[in-house]
C-alpha cells in the first residue's frame, strides 16, 4: 500500500481508537438500559428525533459513527491476517468497501432526519 | 545464510496461544468486532428513526427488550472496557507523548487525564440521554 494512502487508514485508526475508547462504554449502556426496559429520557422518540433532527447531534452522531466504522474496519483487516488470512488485498478491499457503505448510510439516514 | 535455512514451523492460525502476551493482544484486537457491531447497530437504529414514526421507534425499542440482549450487552460492555477502552487509555503516553520544554510530562499524568475525561465524557452522554 503506498505511503500516503496508509497516512490516512491510519488517522482514521488512531482518531476511530480514540473515540470508541471515549464513548462507545457509554453507547453499550444505554443500549443496555434499552433492553432492560428502562428506555432513558433522552431516547424516547420526540427527544431522539430532535436530537438528530439538530445540526450539532447530526455532526456528533456522524463524527463517531464515521471514525468508528473506519477504526473497526482498519482492525478487522489486521484481525483477519493474525489469524491466517493472507489476501492482504482482498480483505482490505472488503473492509474499506463495508466502512464506506456505513459512512454513507450514516449520512443518508442522518440528512433524512428532520 | 545456509543453503537450507532453519523455518521454525509457527501456526498461522493458532500462533498467539503460545504465550500469554500474544493471548492479550488477540483479545484486545477482537474487541474490533464489538466496535463494527455496536456502529452498525446504531446504524440500523438511524435507519428506523429516519422513518419518522414514533410507533416504529417505539417498537424497535421493544424488539431489543430481552434477557438475552441484556446479558450479550452487559459481557459486551465488560470485554470494551477492558480489552479496549483501558488499554487505550495505558498505550495512550506512548502513543502522545507531551513535552513541556525539556522534560517531559509523567506518564501517569496523562493516563489520569484520560481517565477523567472519560468520566466527563460519560457523564455528559448520560446526562443528554436523559439517564442522569
Amino acid at each position: 500500500m503506498a505511503i500516503a494512502k496508509k497516512a490516512i487508514v491510519w488517522g482514521l485508526f488512531a482518531a476511530g481508537g480514540t473515540i470508541t475508547a471515549f464513548v462507545v462504554p457509554a453507547l453499550i449502556t444505554l443500549f443496555l438500559l434499552v433492553a432492560m426496559g428502562n428506555v432513558p429520557d433522552g431516547l424516547q422518540f420526540e427527544l431522539f428525533h430532535a436530537f438528530a433532527s439538530s445540526w450539532l447531534g447530526k455532526a456528533c452522531l456522524f463524527i463517531v459513527l464515521f471514525l468508528s466504522v473506519w477504526h473497526a474496519a482498519h482492525r478487522l483487516r489486521v484481525v483477519a491476517h493474525d489469524f491466517g488470512i493472507r489476501k492482504d488485498a482482498l480483505i482490505a478491499s472488503a473492509v474499506y468497501t463495508v466502512a464506506a457503505i456505513g459512512t454513507v448510510l450514516t449520512a443518508f439516514y442522518l440528512l433524512s432526519i428532520g | 545464510m545456509s543453503r537450507r535455512p532453519y523455518i521454525r514451523p509457527i501456526s498461522k492460525t493458532t500462533w498467539y496461544m503460545r504465550n500469554k502476551r500474544y493471548k492479550v493482544y488477540v483479545m484486545r484486537e477482537l474487541s474490533s468486532f464489538l466496535v463494527g457491531f455496536y456502529t452498525f447497530y446504531t446504524i440500523c437504529a438511524l435507519a428506523i428513526l429516519a422513518m419518522g414514526s414514533a410507533e416504529k421507534w417505539d417498537s424497535f425499542l421493544a424488539s431489543q427488550q430481552s434477557t438475552g440482549m441484556v446479558i450479550f450487552h452487559g459481557l459486551a460492555l465488560l470485554y470494551f472496557l477492558f480489552f479496549q477502552t483501558f488499554p487505550w487509555f495505558k498505550l495512550a503516553p506512548k502513543a502522545m507523548p507531551v513535552q513541556i520544554g525539556e522534560k517531559k510530562l509523567p506518564d501517569s499524568y496523562i493516563i489520569v487525564g484520560h481517565y477523567v475525561a472519560w468520566v466527563l465524557i460519560s457523564a455528559f452522554i448520560f446526562w443528554l440521554a436523559g439517564v442522569i
